[in-house]
């Protein structure tokens, strides 16, 4: 049995939140992650999805739920009955950043504001392995923990009314790739030339919730090299199995 | 196939939404007013999930180039066939070279086209939703061609009746549930939640409504959470936004209420300028 009490509240007609303490943990990730799936495989076609965060987890139901107090108790003993987490498999993968001077509109200003080099603040950021908490905000955009303290960095306080697809950004104590082009607040640091969300594919991201990342710095030069790849569709993105 | 003379203002297919897809961040969408969408859809006999045409404030001038039959819904925007007026929630038989126009905006804000068999636009990721990024096309431009089903002549529906009520086109009552943090809530923001008026900002459209005024905050930002259409977020500046039907997946700031599915119907029909009031459910 988890360590963990989650609360069960009603979200609307057809939806209940499931939700741990406030706080984002790897520990709580996985209890999380292991819910989900025993959510998804107990009961099947009524539902829609179940769709995680850090800390929580939404059921969408098919159907109205008429008997909330039944549809809560089936929940808790889900919940109840799972044992500890088995370690699911995820990956471990490779995305090539370019840090050039082209990409990384806001490097100064971190550079600047935390007595670091260009060259600490890429060594800082491509050292780390980071973790896939979920996909949220855009297609495609993964919340990652993991970021370096050194590297921790405000919010813009005007965001841009445009950030390019594949900016490498650090808002706050996050760090994330915009998908595709979108309004940001984050500062940028550097540029990914791979696709985070297509949805022709019939996996519309290559990576998921409970996986992890670790970006590599590649050349002006390289980058041009996988943009094109990708655009042609056969660039094969480097990922190792992990436990 | 049915030719685009005008796009209107903002002109889009919908059916009900893209469903299983959140775990990428693919947002909902789907018809802003499904009431709306439902009656049309069922008046001409077809599925529920069949896709429509959703007009915001404006319609749009079509062209058919075939035989078939159509329903218009929602927003009264005056609708016209070859110039002659013509009313909402009535099936029509239509053929080659006439032309569906709309006038001024009576009553609503959104209206909705419905078509026998619903239009055959690109399925993408089980939905012909119009999104931008996951759709090729995020909007309707003249000279689009939607493809339609090919009309056998027999109307079973065409004398279909059903009493549609519209008074959730002018209502200001909006119903709704607690949010997630309502609870985190003084009792002063509690009240002035329920008891006074709302107004709809000019920031209004698929994605939000943000609401003009602004309530005394001090809720700090939560983690970053799931979110549906129709969550009440209230923001760091004390504003409150209402998503709709494109909004995002998640959101960090605290979910203080949510509207009933009924509700966001009602919301939907709201422009700029008008006022809603909360009531609980």
């Amino acid at each position: 049995m988890s360590k963990f009490k989650p609360t069960y509240k009603r979200f609307n007609e057809k939806a209940i939140l499931i939700e741990w303490p406030f706080e984002i943990s790897e520990t709580i990730l996985s209890d999380v992650l292991n819910l989900k799936k025993k959510i998804e495989n107990a009961l099947g076609y009524r539902i829609i999805e179940a769709r995680s965060a850090y800390q929580s987890i939404l059921v969408l139901y098919t159907d109205y739920i008429f008997d909330e107090i039944h549809a809560i108790k089936e929940l808790e003993e889900i919940y109840n009955s799972m044992s500890n987490a088995v370690p699911s498999q995820s990956k471990l993968w490779k995305i090539p950043v370019c840090y050039h001077a082209d990409f990384s509109l806001d490097i100064e200003e971190i550079t600047q504001s935390k007595n670091l080099s260009k060259d600490d603040v890429i060594r800082l950021h491509s050292e780390a392995i980071y973790t896939v908490y979920f996909i949220g905000f855009l297609p495609g955009f993964l919340y990652l923990g993991g970021l370096n303290e050194r590297l921790f960095t405000p919010r813009k306080e005007i965001p841009r009314r445009q950030i390019e697809k594949g900016a490498v950004a650090i808002g706050g104590n996050q760090t994330g790739v915009y998908p595709n082009e979108s309004p940001g607040g984050w500062n940028i640091i550097g540029n990914s030339p791979i696709d985070f969300f297509n949805h022709q594919k019939e996996k519309p991201c290559f990576a998921k919730a409970g996986d992890r990342i670790q970006f590599v710095s590649v050349s002006l030069k390289e980058y041009v090299t996988i943009k094109a790849l990708v655009k042609s569709g056969v660039y094969n993105l480097e990922s190792e199995q992990v436990v | 196939m049915i030719k685009v003379l005008k796009p209107g203002l903002f002109s889009t297919i919908q059916d009900l939404g893209r469903f299983g897809y959140q775990e990428f961040g693919v947002p909902y969408s789907g018809v802003m007013d499904r009431q709306a969408a439902t009656v049309a859809n069922a008046l001409l006999g077809n599925h529920k999930n069949d896709a429509v045409i959703e007009m915001t404030m404006m319609g749009v001038s079509l062209e058919f180039k075939c035989e078939t039959l159509i329903c218009i819904s929602g927003a009264d925007m005056c609708p016209k066939l070859n110039g002659i007026p013509i009313s909402n929630n009535k099936v029509l038989q239509v053929k080659p070279k006439d032309v569906l126009a709309f006038g001024r905006l009576l009553r609503g804000f959104r209206a909705y086209i419905a078509v026998l068999g619903g239009f055959r636009t690109e399925i993408s990721m089980n939905s012909r939703s119009f999104y931008k990024g996951v759709t090729l096309k995020n909007q309707l431009i003249k000279g689009d061609c939607l493809r339609v089903k090919t009309f056998e002549g027999i109307s079973t529906n065409k004398n279909a009746l059903l009493k549609v009520n519209l008074d959730y086109l002018t209502i200001n009552e909006i119903e709704v549930y607690k949010g997630a943090e309502f609870d985190l809530l003084s009792m002063a923001q509690q009240k002035r939640l329920f008891n006074s008026n709302f107004s709809i900002s000019n920031i209004n459209n698929r994605m939000a409504y943000q609401l003009n005024e602004a309530m005394e905050n001090d809720l700090r930002a939560v983690i970053t959470s799931p979110v549906l259409p129709g969550t009440v977020q209230l923001t760091p500046s004390g504003k409150l936004i209402v998503l709709m039907r494109d909004c995002q997946t998640t959101g960090g700031y605290p979910r203080i209420l949510q509207l009933k599915e009924s509700a966001i119907n009602c919301l939907a029909q709201k422009y700029r300028g008008q006022t809603i009031a909360f009531k609980i459910t």
